[in-house]
């Protein structure tokens, strides 16, 4: 009888084993509630700081118990945030990057926004990512143009002057392919693009007017004459100039390893240990000017949160003009007060005033956002398959982007 | 337990016919044993198993957080979805080359460490660490020395070959995804025809040498058909474990270039996680499933034809 009753026990626990697994922790209790936020950055400076705001919430919140800030990594970030809402286990606030905003916006995933303060000083240029019928979705926490970091070592070495605001392409692909040949160090790195991340590409090709698609994401861009012409360009630089590192190669900026990379300005805190000279200029003019480019994050409240309320809260909170001004030294604010060079420089320390009007004021005034539309990450997808032929030497530049959009067009139609 | 031994045998003598007999009881004691066990896999297999036919009828929005039955529609989106041929075809030449290089390198080694030869022991080790390598690890570091200018294109620099880009192409991404994976696993089946090989009775090489038969004969009339059980099981292993490849792809290539390497996991990842179709996704699992089931069947019918011992 001892061998029933054991099986019948085992089996008794692992049926109590399998329903605490299957419970959920503290939803909709009465007490003060826990917050989680899913973000990107792991980076110390960043948390201490996130951290040390949640806790001065907390001291005048007693409605909170705590606020978890629970990083995702960066590669597979919006894939692993919907993955935790599907199973049930979506944030009470998330960051949401650029290029899926048009999807947690248009769901309806996120509560709108109706209890931050002073939220007319946001720039308009800033919201219109995270707008739909008037009301906003998530706050623009971060927005940040993209220029081009230098090294100035580096550019010296290959007998080539620093570049100053004003500069072209073209003077940006020969400086580049002067250094690859007399250092051995790559000339211009398009950080995060690695031959797959596309998008970044639009810090590019934004000199040559091109679009991925057009402003209502009706129709392809990348077949265009524009599109072609920038590309062809690239592909030239790549392949036969030697100023970008090819396929495969990998070279990172602030180890010292290339001349140039285009990236966002929150990158600077990089370069704090100061190994070589360097400056931030604006990206290069194409053959149709000047121009600029905005990476953007938002922060929005999970709708199905059950502490929706709370999260609202201490958004509003995180993001009032005090903490917006704390937190502009890493993620460029939004609001209008705060865009100043004089104001931005006393959280940016790393940066000059005439860098940081040149890239960062005059950048998120007439910058335009990266490309982003609903479905992003299929269209993502598929461009890049689509471009894939491209990174190749001899490639069909033309063909290979009427290619590009055969794929893309459909799902642009959805 | 020698309680209960001791009460069943007394019921036993005394002939009691009440419901609660001794094999009643044996049999409950049994279903308790196995209760474990089958609840195990009713949770773990049987009902995903169950939930993914279900998703599979839906159209399930995470972000909109909507839930909807659409009847067949994923269904017949899978059969007008112009990516599906080239997936599966990316995942058949996958498996094809997998098991074949897989099959044959495994054997090969195990015939030659099955030799008596100083240092086998050492190369069995070498050949068998890889498959206690974490997978993720492995992929990634294969990843670094499949660079255009990693590791394997300076060793074939070393004597005067210009390597290709080897993950930028679509023929050398694939054959570069089934080397990493070959390398990663054939210690594991090579010890299993290691075992098999051990279990071969010396009588029957000796009797064929003296007959006059030559090393291949003995090979392919006594050691293949000797072996052939354990060809039959690590070619099962092989078949599913092939199917079901996923990390290699998503850390060495991510599908591409183009679609090259997408194979049919990857999709469904990329559907389901990537692209928020989840009750596409849940579709082409089934498929998955039925693909499987369909090659584990027809190896196991055709065992018949090839697997020496069986009755």
């Amino acid at each position: 009888m001892r061998i029933t009753t054991a099986a019948t026990a085992g089996l008794a626990g692992l049926l109590v084993l399998t329903a605490c697994g299957s419970g959920g922790g503290d939803k909709g209790s009465a007490g003060p509630v826990s917050l989680r936020m899913t973000i990107w950055t792991g980076n110390a400076d960043h948390l201490k700081l996130l951290d040390s705001i949640a806790d001065e919430y907390l001291k005048t919140h007693k409605d909170v118990a705590s606020i978890k800030f629970d990083t995702l990594p960066i590669e597979n970030y919006t894939t692993t945030l919907t993955t935790q809402m599907a199973g049930g286990n979506a944030p009470d606030l998330a960051w949401i990057l650029e290029n899926s905003a048009p999807d947690f916006v248009g769901s309806g995933a996120l509560a709108p926004l109706e209890t931050l303060v002073k939220p007319e000083e946001l720039a308009p240029s800033t919201t219109k990512l995270w707008q739909k019928d008037g009301k906003l979705y998530a706050y623009p926490f971060s927005t940040s143009p993209f220029g081009v970091f230098v090294n100035e070592d580096l550019l010296k070495q290959a007998g080539q002057e620093p570049p100053k605001a004003g500069w072209t392409w073209q003077e940006a692909v020969e400086k580049a392919a002067a250094v690859s040949a007399r250092t051995g160090k790559a000339g211009l790195v398009v950080r995060d693009f690695d031959y797959k991340g596309w998008d970044n590409l639009a810090t590019v090709w934004g000199g040559w007017g091109a679009e991925a698609w057009s402003e209502d994401g009706r129709s392809c861009g990348f077949a265009k004459p524009e599109m072609v012409e920038a590309m062809t360009f690239l592909h030239k630089a790549i392949f036969e100039d030697k100023a970008l590192p090819a396929p495969g190669a990998t070279a990172d900026f602030f180890a010292g390893e290339a001349a140039m990379t285009i990236t966002q300005i929150s990158r600077a805190s990089l370069l704090k240990d100061g190994a070589f000279d360097w400056d931030l200029v604006p990206l290069p003019a194409g053959p149709k000017g000047a121009y600029s480019v905005i990476g953007q994050a938002g922060i929005g409240v999970v709708k199905k949160s059950p502490n929706a309320a709370q999260a609202a809260g201490f958004l509003s909170f995180m993001t009032d003009p005090g903490n917006s001004a704390r937190l502009a030294q890493y993620f460029p604010p939004p609001r209008t007060p705060l865009l100043t060079a004089e104001g931005l420089a006393k959280s940016n320390p790393l940066l000059k005033p005439e860098q940081l009007q040149q890239v960062v004021i005059d950048g998120i005034a007439k910058g335009r956002v990266k490309p982003s539309h609903s479905g992003q990450a299929e269209l993502a997808q598929a461009v890049r398959a689509g471009l894939d032929q491209l990174w190749q030497p001899g490639a069909d530049v033309a063909g290979t982007l009427a290619g590009v959009c055969t794929a893309v067009q459909p799902l642009l139609a959805k | 337990m020698a309680l209960g031994l001791r009460a069943a045998a007394r019921t036993a003598r005394e002939g009691r016919t009440g419901w609660w007999t001794a094999t009643r009881r044996d049999h409950l004691v049994g279903y308790l044993f196995v209760a474990p066990q089958v609840a195990g896999s009713l949770l773990f297999v049987f009902l995903p198993l169950a939930l993914v036919l279900w998703y599979s009828l839906h159209e399930w929005n995470v972000l909109a957080d909507t839930f909807g039955f659409v009847g067949a529609d994923n269904y017949r989106h899978l059969l007008a979805d112009p990516n599906v041929p080239k997936v599966l075809t990316a995942t058949a030449l996958f498996s094809a080359g997998l098991v074949v290089v897989n099959l044959s390198l495994a054997l090969l080694l195990a015939v030659l460490l099955s030799q008596r030869l100083r240092g086998t022991v050492v190369f069995r080790t070498l050949f068998f660490s890889p498959v206690v390598v974490s997978l993720v690890a492995w992929t990634i570091v294969w990843g670094f020395l499949l660079q255009r200018d990693g590791g394997v294109n300076a060793l074939l620099q070393a004597v005067g070959v210009e390597g290709p880009n080897w993950l930028r192409t679509g023929p050398t991404a694939m054959a570069s995804v089934i080397a990493v994976q070959v390398v990663k696993n054939v210690g594991l089946n090579m010890v299993l025809f290691l075992a098999a090989l051990q279990g071969v009775p010396k009588e029957l090489y000796e009797a064929a040498t003296l007959d006059g038969a030559g090393a291949w004969t003995r090979f392919a009339r006594i050691t293949l058909p000797m072996i052939s059980p354990t060809v039959l099981l690590t070619s099962i292993i092989t078949v599913a474990g092939s199917l079901q490849v996923f990390a290699q792809i998503a850390v060495l290539t991510q599908g591409g270039p183009g679609t090259s390497t997408t194979v049919l996991v990857y999709y469904l990842y990329q559907q389901a996680f990537q692209f928020h179709h989840f009750g596409y996704g849940a579709t082409l699992s089934a498929l998955l499933f039925v693909i499987v089931l369909a090659l584990t069947v027809l190896q196991w019918r055709l065992r018949r034809r090839w697997v020496f011992l069986e009755s």
